[in-house]
């Protein structure tokens, strides 16, 4: 029953929304020619507008005033929401963690990628793409997922049992000693890069793929140069490879720097920000639901937007530039 | 940024590869062994959580228990190989709706925000209005806002509007599709009308001569013209909204739970044994590994044009 219900709305819904297009043309397409022209755009344009406005641009909007609201008791709370975070040592600890992820994942997957396509490159064709696969493969992979992938990695069993993490199986091998419980270690915040290692493990292959492209679109010639000039390997990898394909490193840290900035299911999964592991996602989650605060927990998400604000300039700009040598 | 052009690239380097490859060869046969090496080594390693993965979702409760999954591969004959899990997945957790669910919430979560970006790219390409440059701008800052910010106030107005008419909206597959469809259009539109601005303008203005109205070049001439990109995109998409846990939980919640949200109030049940939990993030994978082996080339191909997101 359920399934015909479904099936029905999907049906419904992607019927509902082709006759929009087919209505607004055909209304449209009973004006005069001089209004015909004014408006046809916005048969092709109008509902994308609309859409836009109606759920990123209002509801944007109405999360900044919400932020300014105690939601316990509907009054105007001024900076409340903000001061109430900042002088939480709770939540400084989540920013610092937010900064460890930026600082540390966008650079090493752009790394790992980088390195590893430069070093597929040189495989025969065959094996260069089934190598490829598998550093790709974990794209198609679900965070929720991963997360009882790498569990079976990190977990802990008490010492004595048998140790079924393979970390662990590892470590009590070498050292014979006790077991460690790796997630809950925060010392240097030990666990953050544990949870990074499976972002990482989940990104390297985007990476991968689009410095590829770029490294084999890199003119033959120039390198030849280089190598006739007596360049070795990693001369010509640093000064003749890496200055050409600046523009693909560049959008592939951007991309993943925003992915990570507002990074959530991983660590909602793997320790629920739990032993100082909070990340912004997970504290919005956390006030909106936990907390019953929906102000303070768009006043969170205020705060995570912020940070985006540079790259969205970035973006704006470099977009901009792009149109006029179009 | 990167749409330099994407498929030539890949088109020039499969060529050259080959050519690298042997040269590579001839000068120093023995670094090619060890990069080989290096680099199987590297493939095995990134493998590893995924056969972990495999391995425990066909192994008993006892043995998952007891010992952990790398020994099974050592010892393939001395182990209970079983399918139950996958059977108790399916029956005890119910697992199958949540696996429809999915579907349900994914296929118009792909399509909607497909034919809407390319009506819009079709306008911002070969349309002239006022405003139109700005619109677009606007678009692109929109790429990068960040999911969760609209969560509240839509959850809000959705919740407002059941009350004012009764319409129960939250937990129905509408509320995530509408909402996907909008934080997917930012980067469909970019990637569309990047791609339509290469097609021949000659034929699309032969075709107004002739009288073609331009919903009708839209349908008969530019959608099909525009399939590797609108193909590309849909992969982008699918993958996105079926792996999604933030949206679907918000909006379906428990009353039409997705795959992922299962999978996540599994993760919490370990008590059922290591082994269930594997074999139901399994059958989570299974559809889009399907899609990425099948689709591997359009998804590639698509990245590469969408590289600003």
């Amino acid at each position: 029953m359920q399934i015909v219900s479904a099936l029905v709305s999907v049906v419904g819904g992607l019927t509902v929304s082709f006759l929009i297009y087919l209505g607004l043309n055909f209304i449209v397409g009973k004006t005069n020619t001089k209004w015909n022209r004014r408006l046809l755009p916005y048969v092709f344009i109008g509902p994308i507008l609309v859409l836009l406005l109606g759920f990123l641009v209002y509801p944007t909007i109405r999360t900044v005033i919400l932020s300014f609201v105690d939601t316990t008791n509907d009054k105007f709370a001024g900076f409340g929401n903000y001061v109430s975070l900042f002088t939480s040592g709770d939540f400084l600890s989540t920013l610092l963690n937010n900064l460890l992820w930026i600082l540390v994942v966008p650079a090493v997957t752009v790394a790992i990628g980088l390195g590893v396509a430069t070093l597929a490159d040189r495989l025969g064709p065959k094996r260069e793409k089934t190598f490829k696969s598998i550093i790709f493969l974990p794209m198609a992979i679900s965070f929720v997922a991963a997360a009882t992938m790498w569990r079976f990695i990190y977990t802990y069993d008490p010492p004595g049992q048998p140790q079924t993490g393979l970390l662990n199986a590892i470590w009590t091998g070498i050292t014979h000693g006790d077991p460690v419980p790796w997630i809950t270690i925060d010392a240097g915040r030990f666990n953050d890069f544990l949870l990074m290692i499976v972002v990482i493990w989940l990104n390297a292959g985007y990476a991968m793929v689009l410095l590829s492209a770029a490294v084999k679109g890199v003119p033959e010639e120039t390198i030849e140069a280089a190598r006739i000039d007596g360049a070795k390997d990693r001369q010509i990898f640093f000064r003749v490879i890496v200055p050409q394909i600046q523009g693909t490193i560049v959008a592939v840290f951007v991309t993943v720097l925003i992915g990570v900035m507002k990074i959530f299911d991983i660590v909602f999964a793997m320790t629920g920000g739990t032993y100082n592991t909070n990340v912004l996602g997970v504290e919005f989650i956390n006030q909106f639901f936990n907390f019953g605060n929906p102000g303070k927990a768009s006043a969170v998400v205020v705060i995570l937007m912020v940070a985006v604000i540079p790259v969205i300039v970035y973006q704006v700009r470099n977009y901009r530039k792009q149109e006029v040598l179009r | 940024m990167t749409q330099a052009a994407p498929t030539l690239a890949v088109r020039a380097t499969a060529e050259r590869s080959a050519a690298t490859a042997r040269t590579a060869t001839k000068r120093r046969p023995n670094r090619r062994i060890v990069l080989n090496i290096i680099l199987g080594l590297f493939a095995i390693l990134w493998m590893i959580p995924v056969i972990g993965l495999l391995v425990t979702a066909f192994r008993s409760t006892t043995d998952a228990q007891t010992t952990g999954w790398w020994t099974a591969i050592g010892n393939v004959f001395g182990q209970h190989w079983t399918t139950t899990n996958f059977v108790t997945a399916f029956t005890n957790l119910d697992l199958g709706t949540n696996f429809f669910n999915s579907v349900a919430v994914t296929v118009p979560a792909t399509v909607l925000p497909i034919m809407f970006a390319a009506f819009a790219a079709y306008g911002f390409t070969f349309l002239d209005f006022k405003g139109k440059e700005v619109y677009f701008a606007v678009i692109v800052g929109l790429l990068v806002v960040p999911t969760q910010v609209a969560l509240i106030p839509v959850l809000q107005a959705y919740v407002a509007f059941t009350k004012a008419t009764g319409i129960p909206i939250v937990g129905q597959f509408p509320a995530a599709w509408v909402y996907h469809s909008a934080f997917a259009l930012p980067l469909a539109i970019f990637i569309l009308r990047n791609y339509m601005s290469t097609l021949p303008v000659a034929l699309i203005e032969a075709a107004r001569v002739d009288g073609a109205s331009h919903f009708q070049i839209f349908w008969r001439l530019v959608v099909p013209m525009s399939m590797p990109a609108l193909a590309s995109f849909a992969i982008f998409q699918f993958l996105w909204v079926w792996n999604d846990y933030l949206t679907a939980y918000i909006f379906l919640g428990d009353a039409n739970p997705v795959l992922t949200q299962a999978l996540y109030g599994l993760l919490g049940q370990y008590a059922q044994g290591w082994n269930l939990v594997a074999a139901g993030s399994f059958i989570t994978i299974v559809v889009p590994l399907i899609v990425f082996f099948g689709m591997q080339r359009y998804f590639v191909r698509g990245l590469t044009a969408g590289s600003v997101k």
